[in-house]
């Protein structure tokens, strides 16, 4: 059966630095083809080229112990996707290769029969022969009626796309371990029903035998026993076993460590609201029962039946079905996070990855960010918040989920990926725990990687993969792309950390675990290896050693960057990383040669100290944090300023887009919009609102759309220039018309132009027909007015002549401009009439990274301290203002209107930072006494 | 492009205007000497403003609490309580049921223990109201008035405070009635003030009335007020009456008749009622038919200074010296509609608001060719002399009499509220804050201090999260 075991490269995790290395030179035999497909055409990203299915899924499967390995659903639940794909023969590889081999029941030595709080195996395989690969989570739900208590379990994220798997596969991890902890949190919970259940039927049990056995003792005082006598008192005495071991197994699934380490927080955070949610559920169905509840309480209701002394046999019983094992809620909303990271990882992943790129370079300039970007919203915001009280998703559905959400990428591109697809690590490091309680828990449980430990290790892996069969290839686990464990922040995640939770944590876990330990060391590494596989055995040692080389070689590879070059990856512009990382990803297989430079950025960006410089696992919850955080300001009625200050967006679709105001956008729009854009009718995908939507594709479309009229506008009016100026410089800009339909459009394309205030709404009102008021110029920066013919638009026109000096009119219908006067060369450069950009979508890209120079500009202006206030007692105001005017011109570069530019952007800047939760609060309405200019066509 | 400079587009958009007729007038009278001054104003510090909204309906009051606070009132019966440097609102106080007719802050004793500053209001509803504002409580109510309170006055050498409506009441601070006149007049009291020797002026109709307080010494503990004098020297209702220094107060009636009194005597110092004479008008026949009605010369505020009392006279802003005993400036068309309120800033400037929804800042400044060239209006002399002497050929030996040695010169306006502006308060180091008939409050600061205090507050801030690293 096993002919070509196309397994294994393994590695130490310190030194899996995605380094150029040599391949090891393999046995012909047991080399694979790297890219199966790579024949079928040059293009790489036909990636469907030999799968059998139409696009990414994901599977979840079991390994019964009645029937064996068993697909249990796909998500989405579509049989288009999979199409002809072998469901069993997957499920049959993807289980095979569950290297925890987890052990529960009674470990030698103990009475009582044990549970281990076993963590999740991650893999990432391959199989050639379906053109499949897949992320690959491994995880055991407790269930009373099954041998040993465990159900071995495991969801996949099946893709075509080999590269997609391996680079996502910190995400897919972060985000599988949060679904795989909310289903085992639900597990926990039903399991401990169960058990509370079982000894109630223990308990009254004992209690007729008790009295069974009291009658016959009267009945027969002869001072011998029956043998019928003593068939009750044994069977008393195992129901009294009985009773303790269920007994100790409730203790133990309730002494589960909630709060492990603060490093899976993200799965508590994730439980956490599920939690509060479900004991909503719990005291609105049951008020009876107190607000602090166990988790694990069982319903009063349940009436105890007798349990007769032989129980049935394994194979009589149908065994559970994955929803009977978790707790409902539990189970919905894991299904919702599956269909979340479905929808997450959708689309090529030269997208994905540049997205992520994009979105971590924002999250850098967390300060000026709000001005222009859409999508960061409120993240640095629910930093603050992430302390204060716990998200609480509203009841009755999940929390939102959406891509934007998506733990912070890491922005890096593997070069070892792309070498070898055939490696493998040992795998089971616990992942949160940062480098230095790593060692420590190295030092104290076990030397793991010892070479000899290590081979035990290779002797796992290996046997998980003789029963995968031929065509798996383990490609990498969990500590494949450890680089990324080895930002600092996930360093300062785990500070405070006492050794001793470190190591009881340590003990918890699979591998470093006592018991299997012990496994390990009774068995001789050799016995397990099957003969025929030995042979292999040996090169996967020089394939490790091979690896040490060149890891000893990346150091100079990487000391060789030279400084020009890497500061301009450093500093260098966001297209020029952009375009590097998408060549290089695209990429893929080529030459040496070729993928050295290539990963030049990659380093630089995976520097801890560069763009990685927050844990993937916090977005998530302060995603949370921040929707409810703003609903919570939405709803309250104190502050009826703020949410005066930026009203309700209109439901429309069409401007949903631009809608910062995600809250306040009805469910309706959202489902609308998704059932437009999803192909497919997944079951759950309704359930997951997606707050996201600005970043989806429709989003993209949207900005499409505006970047495409504003770019008409640049061309057909000659005062664009003008009119963005305001709009820069926080003049309100009026766009006067008699249509609708031109107005929103138009005023939508302008929109991307707009600074905003805050992370709440932006500025802009599309469509109003009253008259104007003063505090609309201090709400608004971009208005849509309605031009009425009829005597009663009269007075929409005088209000807009007498606070003229507030505002820059563009009359649509009689194509003139009325604002002040713009000489700059800013706004030429964003907005060139004579522009060879053709593509909206382009042109919208090539303003926000000429915005993104403005406010790192803004940022340079409002961070200076000796700018804006004296270096000494001495100076004077003027010597202040010399040096500010100065440092606009010379340091900056800025000519005349342009200055204005900055300054309107600092002051928001200075306003933003200043306030004490960002964002709330209105800005003042300033203005300057300049006079306006009439421009015609 | 073509830039062009645009006065087009405001006609042609003014033109429609119907929204108020005050405004209507002010579109006709396009061509009258109002003054205006576009949209460069270079000279106007106010480039921010922040738009305050808490009131239901006219705001009519505000009043100043210290260096950060003030307080606003009017018709919808609240008082608001607001941060002049944030424009946060710190309290609502509500208690009366009807429009607020007047508001006065009243301090409390040195001696006192507590601090808390209090405020009294007078209602329609025939109330007064003791506030606290800095809890926000109300202290105490009176309600056995007889008609509406129209003003208050507190004596606070006294320790006493004073409320007129159809009659005069004295309160101590308990708010036990010391003592009453009796009835007065059915149109009630207009304006109180204080002057020396216990006395108090009440402007009744077009009456002024003299009461001594009579207080307690050996002999008798009871308070009396008595009525010692009627002055009858105004010809219409008085409208204003204000102290201007320890020597002497000036009243002003509807028909402009400003008399400046002895406040030790009570005679009349002087007096200037030709505020309507057709001889210092410079304008066309409409103009002095305009300014005849008598609402256009009523004299609605004053304000004062060392040397000159600034009046608000219908639509015009009038300089009298108190040296010279003379008017040495005026704009006689300083607004579109009647002036409401006008305040002396430290800095030669005077501040105005009024009907036609706009506040406009001047500054008096001396003409400087007095003596050479004894021109009519002082600032359009540049434009050279022939025009100058064509135009003012004929009227120059009037003008000659009239001249005034100073001009008031508008060097700013803002503009914000929609209807008129009711009052307006100065801080020294927050701005301008107005109030409207439109319900709102406006704060307007100076853009570019405000923008310093940003930094500071953000430079703290850095340093208080220990972000601020200062290069050597």
């Amino acid at each position: 059966m096993i002919s070509a075991p196309d397994v294994v490269a393994f590695t130490k995790e310190e030194e899996y630095e995605e380094e150029p290395y040599n391949e090891p030179a393999l046995p012909e035999e047991y080399s694979v083809p790297l890219f199966p497909f790579a024949s079928q055409g040059a293009n790489p990203w036909s990636k469907l080229s030999g799968a059998k299915f139409s696009r990414d899924f994901i599977l979840i499967s079991e390994f019964s112990e009645q029937v064996g390995p068993q697909p249990l659903l796909t998500i989405p639940n579509d049989t288009k996707v999979f199409g002809t794909f072998d469901l069993n023969y997957f499920s049959l590889r993807i289980m095979s290769v569950d290297y925890q081999a987890s052990f529960v029941g009674h470990p030698p030595g103990s009475a009582y029969p044990k549970l281990n709080f076993v963590e999740d195996s991650k893999v990432v395989l391959g199989d050639s022969k379906e053109g499949a690969f897949a992320y690959v989570h491994h995880l055991t739900l407790y269930d009373l009626e099954a041998r040993g208590f465990v159900r071995p379990f495991c969801m996949a994220y099946i893709s075509a796309d080999q590269h997609k798997i391996m680079q996502q596969f910190q995400e897919l991890s972060a985000e599988f371990s949060k679904a795989s902890e909310c289903l085992k949190t639900g597990n926990r919970k039903a399991f401990a029903g169960e058990l509370e259940k079982k000894l109630k039927d223990l308990d009254y049990t004992r209690t007729v035998l008790h009295t069974e056995t009291e009658i016959q003792k009267k009945a027969n005082d002869k001072g011998f026993y029956s043998s019928q006598a003593i068939e009750k008192a044994n069977e008393l005495a195992s129901v009294e076993k009985s009773i303790i071991e269920h007994q100790d197994l409730l203790k133990q699934i309730r002494s589960y460590p909630h709060r492990k380490s603060k490093g899976s927080a993200l799965c508590s955070a994730e439980t956490e609201p599920t939690r509060d949610q479900a004991d909503q559920v719990a005291t609105t169905s049951n008020p009876d029962e107190s607000a602090d509840a166990d988790l694990y309480a069982c319903r009063p209701a349940y009436t105890p039946k007798l349990i007769k002394a032989k129980s049935a046999k394994c194979f009589d019983k149908k065994l559970k079905t994955l929803e009977e094992l978790c707790d409902t809620e539990y189970f919905t909303q894991t299904l919702a996070q599956l269909s979340h990271i479905e929808h997450m990882f959708r689309g090529d992943l030269c997208y994905l990855l540049t997205s992520q790129i994009d979105r971590a370079l924002l999250k850098q300039q967390h300060i000026t960010n709000f001005l222009f970007e859409d999508f960061v919203e409120g993240d640095d915001r629910m930093v603050e918040k992430q302390e204060s009280a716990p998200p609480k998703p509203s009841p009755g559905r999940p929390p939102s989920r959406s891509p934007e959400e998506c733990p912070i990428p890491q922005v890096f591109i593997s070069v070892g990926s792309y070498k070898s697809s055939v490696e493998s690590v040992p795998i089971k490091m616990e992942q949160e725990l940062g480098d230095e309680e790593y060692k420590e828990v190295e030092v104290t449980e076990l030397s793991s990687f010892d070479p000899q430990e290590n081979l035990d290790c290779l002797d796992m892996d290996m046997k998980g993969s003789v029963s995968s069969g031929e065509s798996i290839e383990v490609l990498g686990t969990e500590k494949s792309t450890s680089v990324l464990s080895k930002s600092d922040s996930q360093a300062s995640l785990t500070v405070p950390l006492s050794p001793q939770v470190v190591r009881s944590k340590a003990v918890s876990h699979r591998t470093i675990s006592e018991d299997s330990i012990e496994v390990l060391s009774t068995c001789p590494s050799e016995a397990l290896i099957p003969d025929d596989f030995k042979a292999s055995y040996p090169s996967a040692i020089n394939e490790e050693e091979s690896y040490a080389d060149d890891s000893e070689g990346a150091i100079h590879f990487q000391a060789s960057i030279s400084p020009p070059e890497l500061a301009e990856a450093e500093e260098g512009s966001l297209e020029n990383t952009l375009s590097q990382t998408d060549s290089s990803c695209c990429i893929g297989k080529e030459s040496d040669s070729l993928r050295v430079p290539l990963s030049t950025p990659a380093h630089t960006l995976s520097d801890p100290d560069g763009v990685v410089s927050s844990p993937p696992q916090r977005y998530r919850q302060k995603d949370q944090g921040f929707h409810v955080d703003f609903a919570g300001e939405n709803a309250s009625p104190s502050r009826d300023n703020s949410s005066e200050g930026f009203p309700a967006f209109e439901l429309d679709p069409s401007r949903l887009l631009a809608s910062r105001d995600v809250s306040k956008t009805s469910l309706d729009n959202y489902s609308d919009t998704t059932s437009n854009m999803s192909s497919i009718a997944s079951t759950s995908s309704d359930r997951t609102p997606s707050s996201a939507h600005p970043t989806g594709p429709s989003s993209e479309r949207h900005k499409k759309r505006a970047g495409q009229n504003a770019l008409k506008f640049i061309r057909q009016y000659p005062f664009a220039h003008p009119a963005i100026y305001s709009l820069l410089s926080g003049r309100t800009l009026v766009v006067l018309g008699e249509d609708e339909a031109i107005v929103r459009k138009l005023v939508t394309a302008l929109s991307i132009f707009v600074p905003n205030h805050s992370r709440h709404a932006k500025p802009v009102k599309h469509w109003v027909s009253s008259p104007l008021h003063i505090t609309d110029f201090q709400k608004w920066k971009l208005i849509g007015l309605q031009r009425v013919t009829s005597p009663a638009g009269a007075g929409t026109l005088h209000t807009l002549s007498r606070y003229s000096r507030y505002t820059s009119i563009l009359d649509l219908d009689s194509k003139t401009l009325r604002c002040p006067l713009y000489r700059g060369a800013l706004v030429p450069r964003l907005a060139d009439h004579r522009t060879h950009i053709k593509r909206g979508s382009t042109y919208y890209l090539h303003v926000q990274s000429v915005l993104t120079q403005l406010c790192s500009k803004a940022f340079l202006y409002t961070f200076c301290h000796h700018l804006h206030l004296p270096a000494h007692d001495r100076e004077t105001e003027e010597l202040l203002a010399s040096r500010r005017a100065s440092f606009l011109k010379l340091n900056l570069g800025l000519v005349n209107e342009d200055t204005k530019v900055v300054q309107y952007l600092a002051e928001l800047l200075k306003l933003h930072y200043v306030q004490e939760p960002p964002g709330t609060g209105h800005p003042t309405l300033r203005f300057d006494y300049v006079p306006s200019f009439l421009y015609k066509i | 492009m073509l830039p062009m400079h645009l006065s087009e587009i405001n006609l042609k958009t003014d033109r429609t205007n119907s929204a108020t007729k005050r405004r209507e007038e002010a579109t006709l009278k396009k061509k009258s000497p109002l003054q205006t001054i576009g949209e460069e104003q270079t000279q106007n510090p106010y480039t921010e403003l922040l738009v305050l909204k808490a009131h239901h309906d006219i705001v009519r009051f505000l009043v100043q609490l210290d260096e950060y606070r003030f307080a606003s009132a009017g018709d919808d019966g609240i008082v608001v309580v607001w941060n002049a440097q944030t424009g946060e609102k710190l309290l609502e106080l509500n208690g009366h049921t009807q429009k607020i007719t007047a508001i006065i802050t009243f301090p409390s004793l040195e001696v006192c223990e507590e601090k808390n500053q209090l405020i009294l209001t007078a209602s329609a509803d025939r109330t007064v109201i003791v506030w606290d504002c800095d809890t926000g409580r109300q202290v105490q109510k009176v309600s056995c008035f007889q008609s509406t309170v129209k003003c208050l006055i507190v004596l606070q050498r006294l320790d006493i405070w004073l409320s007129g409506g159809n009659d005069l009441c004295v309160w101590n601070r308990k708010l036990d009635l010391l003592c009453k006149t009796s009835h007065l007049s059915d149109t009630g009291i207009s304006a109180l003030i204080e002057i020396p020797k216990n006395c108090v002026v009440a402007a009744v109709g077009k009456e002024l009335i003299i009461f001594r307080l009579v207080t307690p010494t050996g002999e008798s503990l009871e308070w009396d007020i008595l009525e010692i004098k009627r002055l009858l020297d105004h010809q219409d209702n008085i409208l204003s009456l204000v102290n201007i220094n320890d020597l002497s107060f000036v009243t002003g009636s509807h028909v402009g008749e400003m008399i400046i009194w002895n406040i030790l005597d009570w005679t009349v110092q002087a007096r200037e009622c030709n505020f309507w004479d057709p001889s210092a008008q410079l304008d066309t026949q409409q103009e002095i038919k305009l300014c005849q009605k008598p609402n256009d010369i009523s004299i609605h505020h004053f304000t004062w200074d060392e040397e000159n009392v600034f009046a608000a006279v219908g639509r015009g802003l009038y300089v009298y010296n108190l040296q010279m005993k003379r008017v040495i400036a005026c704009q006689k068309t300083a607004h579109d509609s009647s002036v409401l309120h006008i305040a002396k800033l430290p800095n030669r400037q005077l501040i105005s608001c009024s009907e036609d929804g706009s506040v406009r800042i001047w500054e008096l400044r001396e003409k400087q060719q007095l003596a050479a060239e004894p021109v009519p209006t002082g600032f359009f002399n540049m434009w050279g002399f022939g025009r100058v002497n064509k135009q003012a050929s004929q009227p120059v030996k009037k003008q000659q009499e009239n001249a005034t040695p100073c001009s008031l010169e508008l060097i700013g306006d803002l503009i914000g509220h929609s209807s008129s502006v009711e009052m307006f308060l100065y801080f020294e180091d927050h701005g301008l804050v107005t109030c409207s008939a439109d319900h709102l409050i406006i704060l307007w600061k100076n853009g570019e201090r405000e923008s310093g205090l940003r930094s500071l507050k953000l430079f703290q801030k850095l340093e208080e999260n220990g972000d601020l690293h200062l290069a050597v």
